[in-house]
């Protein structure tokens, strides 16, 4: 695979560099940056994530079967009274089955956003470079199927947003 | 309060990112200084002390604490609820502040969820050890044993076993959620070997591509979303440990709210406490400035100001309902044989906070640092008063008793002190304790 990234010192003429590439219809393969830049996913066209509904299937999940749960443990599995309370007893397990909604809501999108980035314990993604964890910003395109012209083309857009490098990588 | 584009700098020293990754990296690496290795020795010996007193009470028996028939909840009780009120900050900084989009909370919310944690920890081993017996321990989780018999849902004190699981788990992996990108920050700039293996186990791969900045954002935007009902949820269920009883004091519907107040309250003092001292002694004055000082300090004027208008509120219902014994309860805590901790209380509580008034005082850091000690010195007393004056008057005369600690008692409650500590002092040695990535989004000339 050929790589060439463009480097940025300054997040506006980042999101320059990614617009003009995007007007010019060139494909970005990836951007790294040391904190969440607003307005890039709009500019590379990232789709809105769809990780809140992971949320939400889980709170629902752990809202009904918490719910669930206790009305089987106090009508079916060993019904006692308790205080004079009706077996289903509604009221009293609100507060558990809202701690069971909000744990696997919490857990569903974690481990979603987890596993859909990749992410965890000995995950080995391709770190391009150190420095954009730091304080540059690294946009990447994938030159493997693009012709002298057009690498040409990509080279000076970075030039004319300020890239402060330039790198190849085959 | 000015528009946050009008204010100052959030951060001061005219940083670029730079410099905000090295004044955050350089203390992982850099050797801690004489104040660290003191603090950590005292801590841990603190630790040490409340670990061999946990190990004789559970060898000896509940006995040798100083609780009775009468006063069955002691310190136990009293520092279970301090330590889980002081646990309440670190996900109000994050949650509930960045949902309102306070910017400010990026320079403490990291450590103040990492506070959040340890502070959970403590307490969740109070109940533990009140039991007497661990083994009691498997009493309170609903799974399939052989004794057929459930544990209660009817009950606040198991309520009070999920809320609080549920609060540390969530807080958990909120807080490591937002660790993932600056301990990618940290791997990439270790030198040796085995420190940059370590660090990219825990930093799980992160890279910094903008899809995953983008997951991120709205991971921790829905976390916070979920975490903002929970922590109110967390100190609403402790107040139902005593407020679903019939006990005079505790049978109060004001309860959740003043708690859920009370426990932001201490919470706040004790972040304060932490980062007045945490600055000066790791450099963060840049970070963590005056004006990070004042605005806790208005957070601590408005939730005093509501705890010290529920114990008015408290005082005015117990006349105003006309039941001789809650009216006797209140009157007995103020003039009773425990006046001395009501006093305490009321003076740490509701008095001093509101010297806060007073924006000199507002912007002393020597006297936010007394005032963040007297106020969690006060809600501790709240604690106490709550818990064993409401019990020492039973409705019996012959059952009326009066409830010290023991030396057993004390020292695990110093022994969680320690605990505490030690986990901070860790934290601050190995991990970012600035949230670099979030801080470096607030800054101008990025």
């Amino acid at each position: 695979m050929k790589l060439i990234s463009g480097y940025f010192n300054k997040e506006a003429s980042l999101l320059e560099a990614v617009k003009s590439l995007r007007a010019n219809n060139i494909k970005i393969k990836d951007v790294f940056s040391p904190y969440p830049v607003h307005g890039l996913d709009q500019a590379m066209g990232l789709r809105r994530s769809w990780l809140p509904r992971a949320a939400f299937i889980g709170g629902a999940f752990g809202a009904i079967s918490g719910f669930l749960f206790q009305a089987w443990v106090f009508t079916r599995a060993y019904p006692i009274k308790i205080g004079g309370k009706p077996f289903l007893a509604t009221p009293s397990f609100i507060p558990v089955t809202f701690e069971f909604a909000v744990l696997f809501a919490a857990f569903s999108i974690v481990f979603a956003y987890l596993l859909k980035s990749n992410l965890g314990v000995g995950a080995n993604n391709k770190i391009y470079d150190e420095r954009a964890t730091d304080d540059r910003f690294v946009v990447v395109l994938d030159t493997s199927n693009v012709d002298e012209q057009e690498a040409e083309k990509i080279k000076s857009k970075f030039e004319e947003t300020g890239a402060e490098g330039i790198k190849y990588e085959e | 309060m000015s528009d946050i584009s009008t204010r100052e700098e959030l951060i001061q020293g005219n940083k670029d990112l730079k410099t905000i990754t090295d004044d955050v990296f350089n203390p992982i690496v850099a050797k801690p200084n004489k104040f660290w290795f003191a603090g950590l020795l005292l801590a841990a010996s603190a630790a040490l002390i409340g670990v061999i007193s946990i190990v004789l009470t559970v060898w000896k028996g509940i006995g040798i604490w100083g609780v009775n028939k009468t006063i069955g909840w002691g310190w136990g009780i009293t520092n279970f609820v301090w330590w889980v009120g002081i646990g309440h900050a670190g996900t109000f900084i994050s949650a509930i502040l960045l949902l309102f989009r306070q910017k400010w909370r990026t320079s403490i919310n990291r450590s103040a969820e990492a506070m959040t944690i340890f502070a959970v920890i403590c307490a969740g081993l109070f109940p533990l050890i009140h039991m007497g017996r661990l083994l009691l321990g498997f009493f309170i989780l609903p799974y399939p044993n052989t004794r057929d018999v459930w544990v209660n849902f009817n009950s606040p004190l198991l309520w009070d076993v999920f809320a609080i699981t549920t609060y540390l788990l969530v807080s958990l992996v909120f807080w490591y959620v937002g660790l993932i990108p600056d301990l990618g920050t940290v791997r990439d700039r270790m030198k040796t070997k085995f420190k940059k293996a370590f660090y990219r186990l825990l930093s799980f791969g992160w890279t910094g591509s903008a899809k995953h900045w983008q997951r991120f954002e709205i991971v921790s935007f829905t976390l916070a979303g979920l975490a903002a009902p929970l922590v109110l949820s967390v100190h609403t269920i402790v107040s139902f440990d005593f407020a679903t009883s019939v006990i005079p004091g505790w049978h109060t519907t004001i309860f959740p709210p003043y708690f859920v107040a009370g426990a932001i309250f201490s919470g706040f003092a004790m972040v304060l406490t932490l980062m007045i001292v945490a600055r000066k002694t790791m450099n963060l004055q840049d970070y963590i400035t005056i004006n990070h000082i004042e605005l806790m300090n208005k957070i601590i004027i408005l939730t005093g100001s509501i705890v010290g208008i529920a114990y008015l509120t408290e005082l005015f219902i117990a006349w105003y309902s006309g039941v001789e014994y809650e009216l006797f309860a209140f009157v007995n805590r103020a003039t009773g044989p425990y006046w001395w901790a009501y006093w305490i209380m009321m003076t740490c509580n509701v008095v001093s906070p509101q010297l806060f008034w007073f924006k000199k005082l507002r912007r002393s850091i020597w006297f936010t640092f007394l005032m963040s000690i007297v106020i969690n010195v006060g809600m501790w007393f709240e604690r106490f008063v709550i818990i064993v004056t409401s019990l020492h008057r039973d409705y019996l005369p012959s059952s009326w008793e009066m409830y010290k600690p023991t030396i057993i008692e004390v020292l695990i409650f110093v022994g969680t002190l320690g605990i505490f500590f030690t986990l901070f002092l860790l934290f601050v040695r190995f991990f970012p304790v600035i949230a670099m990535a979030e801080v470096k989004t607030t800054i101008k000339n990025k």
